[in-house]
């Protein structure tokens, strides 16, 4: 019963660590889902991502070239989903859960021999003079890269939702597919381009578990992590900043619980365990089931 | 010898049934197993996975088996031990505690089939159940745990708070607190068998609290990678030996070696000899093996580790013996008592010194 040892410093560094994998994954759904398209295969992409992200660190010994290469192998699953719904018109919700299974058991198959085999490891950027100011250095200053990568990219997204013309491009072809199709913009092109962006994303969230917070390869290793960046964009009504909030809460929360035990302080692990999703169903349910895009999930074909 | 006689009587069977001849035993025996986890975690399952691969080797073409991963404990794995059953598997492993209740659901069902449960409690005409004493490999592991700790923490990871691992938890507890008596557990419920990356984190804050050994009921090799980016940790081998992981941060291990109980049972099956039994074994036969202690325990300290081990092995010394006192101080064990199994199988708090509460 002491919060003595609990460090703060260390829980909100750590606590950014733990959610840097949903944030880079939940990024890219946000404009996979604003252009329009339900892909539930993030858990899938995710752990293709982390596979093919750590054989390529482990073959070149450089954890850059392993995170290229993990958004290359998202994206390359991506674009199985992305012909299947967009040319063949199959149907968002069977297709995605299918790409998360595909995408488990190729990742299993690809990992055979990987177990077990430490990656090389990914130096800590020590910003000079920034990581020495007490408290705010050690939270904010001694990451890996990826964690500020995750950060510019909440940014970026921004940015290029509000105030660039291709975002808005890309958020009418999410509201109204057809309006925009009559407006001369190529729908199904707009989308697969998001679409590989999504499955880019979710391969750095990936690789980021096996590369950097595990770090190593296991079957199965993202464990849900794919399903809970799907909830955090709900959670965040489908803007960039409200996700990086939703992501901080759930890393936040299991980082918290985890420290409570090993502190031994009597607070009911499961009513912590839960608060995220509850967080998440008020939020819902407040708002009014959010602003989801006009056409989320339905199938576009330029005849009807 | 046994395995040259038995692939020489397939070779009969199977010439017989060639002739036309009525045969009894031509048909393959089929193996079913439902693991928890991935047959690549590097733990738990992948050592069934093992047994399962000695049934093979040992019968050759006489055995077929099937094998589904990850698993969910519940309801779904009542429908994979269902599709397996109806799909003709005469014995299935169900190799997780969690599946007790849908095993002997399903066994219900099919009172042709035989089953075997791992670690749980409840039986039935075509269900056994098996069990390794894995608190006789912690009774080691806090041994060296307690002695090589200089910051008297040691952070316990663990999974559920089912009987299994609170006896590891006090086994482990009650040999660090015999060599140092200022050891303190950190307990950590991580509520999952397997989660890397929810280990990893478990691991992190375990070692941020100040914890220089981590133990694991878990079954990734996750906080072995945690405790060795920091450094200074010891840590063990859970479920599988994680040799990849020694000499530092692993320092010993707890093997499950399922596949001599895999290969006997599936044998029953072929010969018709198989009845429903409780199988609690552990170093003495050979299902709990304790992997080499590497060099960065000091040499007296792994003597005397393996000296408890053999003492364990052979019977003469028990890991829960008394004088042993409740959590709440009440007397469990009177001096030079000994735990019966029962007690040990149900057991449901912790000992004297543990700080903390049990989850419910």
């Amino acid at each position: 019963m002491d919060f003595s040892s609990i460090n703060p410093i260390l829980l909100l560094a750590s606590l950014m660590v733990a959610a840097t994998p949903i944030i880079l994954a939940a990024a890219g759904e946000l404009i996979v889902e604003r252009a329009g398209v339900l892909n539930l295969g993030v858990e899938g992409m995710m752990i293709t991502g982390a596979i093919t992200g750590f054989i390529a660190t482990v073959t070149t010994g450089s954890p850059w070239i392993g995170f290229a290469a993990a958004a290359v192998g998202g994206a390359g699953l991506s674009l199985l989903f992305g012909f299947l719904t967009q040319f063949l018109l199959s149907n968002q919700v069977a297709t995605g859960l299918a790409l998360t299974l595909f995408g488990l058991g190729l990742s299993a198959l690809l990992g055979q021999g990987y177990n077990g085999i430490k990656a090389p490891e990914f130096p800590k950027i020590d910003i000079p003079v920034i990581s020495d100011i007490p408290v705010l250095g050690p939270i904010l200053c001694s990451h890996d890269p990826m964690v500020y990568v995750g950060l510019g990219l909440i940014a970026g997204i921004w940015y290029f939702l509000k105030y660039s013309r291709a975002g808005l491009v890309l958020r009418a072809v999410g509201e109204n597919h057809e309006a925009a199709h009559a407006l001369g913009y190529h729908v199904i092109r707009i989308r697969i381009l998001a679409i590989m962006f999504g499955g880019a994303c979710a391969g750095l969230g990936g690789a980021y578990i096996s590369l950097v917070r595990v770090p190593q390869w296991t079957d199965g290793m993202t464990a849900g992590a794919g399903w809970i960046a799907l909830a955090i964009v709900v959670f965040a009504s489908w803007r960039p900043w409200r996700l990086l909030i939703g992501a901080y809460l759930f890393g936040g929360v299991t980082v918290l619980q985890l420290n409570l035990q090993a502190a031994g302080i009597a607070i009911p692990v499961e009513y912590l365990a839960m608060s995220p999703y509850i967080a998440t169903i008020l939020v819902l349910v407040l708002m009014s089931a959010g602003r989801a895009p006009g056409s989320l999930g339905k199938i576009f074909h330029a005849s009807r | 010898m046994k395995r040259r006689t038995l692939l020489a009587s397939g070779a009969g069977a199977a010439t017989m049934a060639m002739l036309g001849l009525p045969a009894r035993a031509q048909e393959k025996t089929k193996v079913g197993f439902v693991f928890v986890g991935p047959i690549g975690d590097g733990g738990w399952t992948f050592e069934h996975n093992n047994g399962r691969l000695a049934v093979e080797a040992a019968f050759g073409d006489a055995v077929e088996t099937v094998y589904a991963e990850n698993v969910p404990e519940g309801p779904d794995a009542e429908r994979v031990m269902t599709q397996m059953a109806l799909g003709g598997a005469d014995l299935i492993f169900t190799t997780s505690f969690g599946y007790m209740e849908p095993t002997l659901n399903v066994a219900a069902k099919f009172p042709n089939v035989k089953f075997e449960h791992a670690t749980g409690y409840m039986r039935a005409d075509n269900v056994s159940t098996y069990s390794a004493r894995f608190y006789e490999g912690r009774a080691v592991q806090g041994h060296i745990a307690g002695n090589l700790t200089k910051s008297n923490k040691i952070g316990y990871i663990g999974s559920f708070p089912i009987p299994e691992v609170i006896r590891g938890i006090n086994s482990a507890f009650i040999h660090a607190r015999k060599v140092n008596p200022d050891v303190e557990f950190k307990i950590v419920w991580a509520f999952t068998w397997f989660d890397p990356a929810k280990e990893a984190d478990a691991a992190k804050v375990l070692i941020e609290q100040g914890c220089d050994v981590v133990l694991q009921h878990t079954d990734s090799t996750a906080p072995q990678a945690a405790a060795q980016a920091a450094g200074n940790v010891y840590t063990f081998g859970q479920a599988s030996d994680m040799g990849e992981y020694a000499p530092m941060p692993r320092v010993s291990s707890i093997i499950d070696n399922w596949a001599p109980y895999y290969v006997e049972r599936t044998k029953a099956v072929m010969d018709g000899t198989w009845t429903s039994v409780d199988t609690w074994d552990g170093i003495g036969r050979g299902m709990v093996g304790i992997g080499e202690i590497s060099d960065a325990v000091p040499a007296d300290v792994k003597a005397s580790a393996e000296a408890l081990r053999d003492s364990i092995a052979s019977g003469a010394y028990h890991p829960f013996t008394g004088p042993l006192n409740k959590q709440d101080g009440s007397a469990w064990l009177a001096d030079g008592e000994v735990a019966d199994d029962g007690t040990l199988a149900g057991l449901g708090f912790y000992v004297e010194g543990i700080e903390g509460d049990i989850p419910s």
